[in-house]
């Protein structure tokens, strides 16, 4: 085993990652505790200390300072990940949240074990978010957050549960605490206005505590008829952790059993109010009536609008299929909906004019929804919407004008997030990039046919050779299985046989019908430093490449990509999958500006995410681009960019899809080769190659 | 013991397939039959359509030839083809072929998996010409009354390239079949594995769970077949949750996540 640092050699170390010598903070305390671990845990605080000093470095002295304490109470994966949790705090909400965590940072844990190997957020909330799915109700999404609560819409759970000692059973208390806070929204602990209930009591706050208390016990006995092993675990974990009934509640618990409903917590709510305190379950969560009640009201009237304009469109449809029998006036057709609950499903039987009608998915979820809210389908909810109110669009969520989300808070309304591995910290920034898919303004000025005329006889040598690519059905000859008997072959081989030498088996013919099955994206660098000539040749490179491919088949889209800081990552239209190659992508062609600078990573992460939605046997990224990724203020150039834009290149690679650059730097050796992998790149010496070479090389690379 | 050989078109199915009918699909199946209109089953995988066509064939007595059709099946594979013997080039049947020389009845399953001249060939067999043109004998193969065409496939793949055409699909009688209704699901697996009623309820439950996840990360849910491989391993002796992992989760994905989650519903039911 590697001796230990010395104290001095630590202190070597936090000087220069914690620039003492400007910022002042003291670190001779933290040398000295430091001193005192193993090698191995030295390294880890140090590694961790260096990594956060990256993203600031006043944050890494104090996570210096607290480290000591830190490996006491958590093991080294929950201290990573509450490192990576202080980080994108900081990134999300600065500076003073970031330091409130460090502050806070033992109720991370809940600290009531040493060493607690605690079940991360990162680690469950997939398989959880699936678990919640697969349950009946409304789909709830699973998000981060400090306490464990509902909004009916979203389970938010915290970023660790530690409060047993293996990481199985701190995984199970995650589930279990999922299970109630499901069962809350799907057995309607939400429906009534808890809010204005409590606050007829002398202390509002108190009542809703007992409330919880009351339905935590109800839910808990419809848990153990509903999932039967999970209420084993449950009855286990709160065994384990010490969850008792204060005086009296045993009394209400056996009033509470898995047929109650939230009437009768109500109905109990006064009783309970009487006797002492509940004491709270390790599974219970929070309840956040707050939440509940704005999370309903977004959810309301939009869904009833929606429910009502999908009837008026079943009732059409329903209307067309059975002619009219009856001439008379029109009579409003008569919908009713019964829910269908049991063996964990819900269901529901819709009919039409007494008629049996099977719902689409969409009007089922609406349904579901409608009926966890009310704990039935109200009347006026069945109620087809009338000609007049056919506008369902105020009512959908929309994606924005990209234009006016500088209009909104944080400006990042209606964007995309996408993540940026960020070198330093070794781990990505969440929701860094907010990105927007724009419009290039097409313009028409004859560019296009300027140019096809310009290269009109490169663009007939491009056509003929695409053409000559194509995979066409061919015959293949000598097969030993095929729809036909290759008569050539059987000649011969008769003949083989009576010459005594061994007869071929390969005697059919076989109908070959490849098909290129090719979906390409093309990532067009609009920097500014694009301007002038390399801009020009960008433009009659694209036109070239769309004339050949149309001759070929495969299909592609064009984007360009610029931005400015990471608040303004955009992304160009140019021509999308399944555009058809007309005059508007040719002006958009031709309308392709330079911009501002060459952030990469995000257009990649955009891109690969449209790769990956399209349904192709092989699928290519090609990057056409004059320099080495580049943004404005916010670090994003040296390694910092290159690192980010390898590791989206990686995650595409990984996604299936095969990256590729084209570019006119010069110096692009230095770096590409780390980039994309040695074989994958093209350097051009010159501007004006660029026309004539990409089709070609696009031309390589796919045959 | 040794396994029986049989020519497909004299495979007659002898005793009476276990079939719990979702709804008047037997009476339509039959109806149609009697007026030589062709038949397309639409539903997920494994709720019971082969099954259907196995009780059907049973109950009409003709013999059932089942064609998997895969993404190489041409015609020729269907129609037959000339092979060499001896020298010779010797004619060879394909099992539509032989259906309609015997007049049994021949279903194809998973007809969109097959090549587009494949799916042509059997237009003219599926409309009132009744008729196999075989182009590499110039001859016409008029089907006798007897003779059925069935073809399935799942609209649950939501594939352009995998889509019926609507020249193929106008010509058939539809049956829409779907997992049963739970308590009839549930029937079914019990009498086909030999579980009890209860632990069936519950299989069928954690059946409808991964249903639920159709779409949001799963491509389709347990099928009726899978749970009753589940309950087969139950009731010989493997503890519920590990027959679920094995014979459900397993089966419906790779993904790892998912199959945590599928894990975690099963030991919450179990």
């Amino acid at each position: 085993m590697t001796a230990p640092r010395t104290r001095a050699e630590i202190e070597a170390l936090l000087d220069v990652w914690l620039e003492t010598e400007f910022t002042f903070h003291r670190v001779n305390d933290i040398a000295d505790s430091l001193a005192g671990l193993d090698r191995a845990a030295q390294d880890f605080i140090l590694d961790w200390v260096r990594r956060i000093a990256t993203t600031h470095i006043t944050l890494a002295h104090r996570f210096a300072e607290q480290s000591p304490d830190l490996l006491r109470r958590m093991d080294r994966r929950a201290i990573e990940a509450w490192a990576v949790h202080l980080c994108d705090v900081y990134d999300q909400a600065g500076m003073y949240a970031a330091l409130d965590i460090v502050a806070k940072a033992g109720d991370f844990t809940q600290h009531r074990h040493e060493h607690a190997a605690g079940a991360l957020f990162e680690d469950s909330a997939p398989i959880l978010g699936n678990f919640v799915h697969g349950l009946s109700g409304r789909p709830l999404k699973v998000e981060q957050g400090e306490t464990a609560y509902t909004d009916g819409e979203r389970i938010v759970l915290p970023g660790i549960v530690a409060a047993l000692a293996s990481r199985t059973d701190n995984f199970k208390l995650t589930k279990a605490m999922v299970a109630l806070l499901w069962a809350q929204t799907r057995f309607g602990s939400l429906r009534p206005d808890i809010g204005s209930v409590c606050a007829n009591y002398a202390d509002p706050i108190r009542a809703l505590a007992q409330f919880h208390g009351l339905e935590t016990l109800r839910l808990t006995a419809r848990l153990a008829r509903e999932l039967p092993g999970l209420h084993r675990d449950m009855v286990r974990l709160g065994r384990e952790i010490g969850d008792r009934l204060a005086e009296g509640w045993a009394d209400l618990a056996a009033q509470l059993d898995a047929d109650s409903e939230v009437v009768d917590s109500l109905a109990l709510l006064d009783t309970a109010y009487a006797l002492s305190d509940f004491i709270p379950f390790c599974y219970q969560g929070a309840l956040n009536p707050e939440a509940v009640a704005a999370a309903r009201a977004g959810r309301l009237e939009k869904e009833k609008t929606r429910l009502r304009v999908k009837l008026a469109k079943m009732a059409e449809e329903q209307n067309r299929r059975a002619p009219v029998q009856e001439a008379g006036p029109k009579k409003e057709p008569r919908l009713a909906a019964q829910a269908d609950e049991g063996q964990g499903r819900l269901d529901f039987d819709l009919t039409l004019d007494d008629l049996p009608v099977a719902p689409p998915d969409e009007v089922k979820q609406l349904l579901t929804s409608i009926f966890l809210d009310f704990g039935e389908i109200p009347p006026e909810y069945l109620v087809p919407a009338g000609d007049g109110e056919y506008d369902p669009m105020p009512y959908q969520d929309q994606p924005l004008d990209p234009d006016a989300v500088w209009q909104g808070p944080y400006h990042e309304q209606g964007a995309l997030f996408y993540p940026e591995w960020d070198m330093g910290r070794q781990h990505y920034r969440k929701n860094w990039c907010v990105m927007r898919e724009k419009e290039v303004v097409p313009v028409y000025d004859g560019f296009p046919r300027l140019t096809l005329e310009k290269y009109s006889g490169l663009v007939k040598q491009l056509r003929r050779r695409f053409e000559a690519m194509r995979d066409e059905n061919r015959l293949l000859k000598r097969q030993a299985q095929g729809d036909e008997v290759d008569i050539d072959a059987l000649v011969e081989a008769l003949a083989d046989a009576r010459d005594g030498s061994e007869m071929s088996d390969r005697l059919f013919m076989q109908m070959h019908r490849a098909e290129r099955n090719i979906a390409v994206a093309f990532m067009v660098d609009m920097s500014g430093s694009t301007k002038g000539w390399i801009n020009e040749a960008e433009r009659e490179a694209l036109l070239l490449l769309c004339e050949a491919l149309e001759r070929l088949g495969d299909r592609y889209a064009i984007y360009g990509f610029s931005g400015i800081t990471r608040k303004r990552c955009e992304l160009f239209r140019i021509k999308t999958f399944d555009e058809n190659y007309s005059e508007a992508v040719k002006a958009r062609i031709a309308g392709i500006a330079p911009q501002e600078y060459t952030r990469m990573g995000f257009a990649i992460r955009h891109l690969s995410k449209l790769l990956t939605d399209i349904e192709a046997g092989t699928k290519v990224l090609i990057t056409l681009s004059d320099g080495r990724p580049d943004d404005y203020f916010d670090g994003y150039r040296g390694p910092y960019g290159i690192e980010d834009t390898r590791m989206a290149l990686l995650e595409a690679q990984r996604a299936g899809i095969h990256p590729f650059c084209i570019t006119i730097d010069q110096e692009a050796r230095d770096y590409l080769p780390h980039m994309y992998g040695a074989a994958r790149y093209v350097i051009l010496n010159d501007v004006a190659q660029l026309p004539a070479k990409v089709a070609d090389i696009y031309r390589r690379l796919t045959h | 013991m040794n396994a029986h050989a049989f020519a497909p078109e004299t495979h007659y199915i002898q005793s009476e397939p276990y079939y719990e009918p979702l709804g008047e699909e037997i009476g339509i199946f039959e109806a149609a039959y009697r007026n030589t209109l062709p038949i397309l089953l639409k539903g997920p995988t494994g709720c019971g359509k082969t099954r259907f066509m196995e009780y059907m064939a049973w109950r009409l007595k003709r013999p059932l030839i089942t064609v998997s059709c895969h993404d190489d099946l041409t015609a020729s594979d269907l129609v037959g083809r000339y092979l060499v013997k001896g020298g010779e080039t010797v004619w060879v049947d394909g099992p539509l072929t032989r259906a309609v020389r015997v007049g049994g009845i021949c279903y194809l399953d998973e007809i969109v998996e097959a090549r587009k001249d494949a799916m042509v060939v059997i237009h003219p067999l599926a409309d009132d010409r009744r008729a196999l043109p075989m182009e590499k004998l110039g001859q016409l193969l008029e089907a006798s009354d007897e003779f059925c065409l069935a073809i399935s496939y799942n609209p649950g793949y939501q594939s352009v390239l995998k889509d019926l055409k609507q020249s193929t699909r106008q010509r058939f009688v539809a049956l829409a079949f779907d997992y049963p209704a739970p308590e009839l699901e549930a029937r079914i697996v019990a009498s086909e594995s030999g579980v009890d009623g209860a632990l069936a309820e519950t299989l069928v439950k954690f059946a409808h769970m991964t249903r639920n996840l159709k779409g949001s990360g799963l491509d389709e849910g347990a099928s009726t077949r899978l749970l009753v491989h589940a309950a087969k391993l139950i009731a010989s002796g493997v503890s519920p949750v590990t027959a679920c992992q094995s014979a459900v989760a397993q089966a419906v994905t790779d993904d790892p996540d998912m199959l945590a989650a599928i894990q975690e519903l099963s030991t919450s039911l179990f």
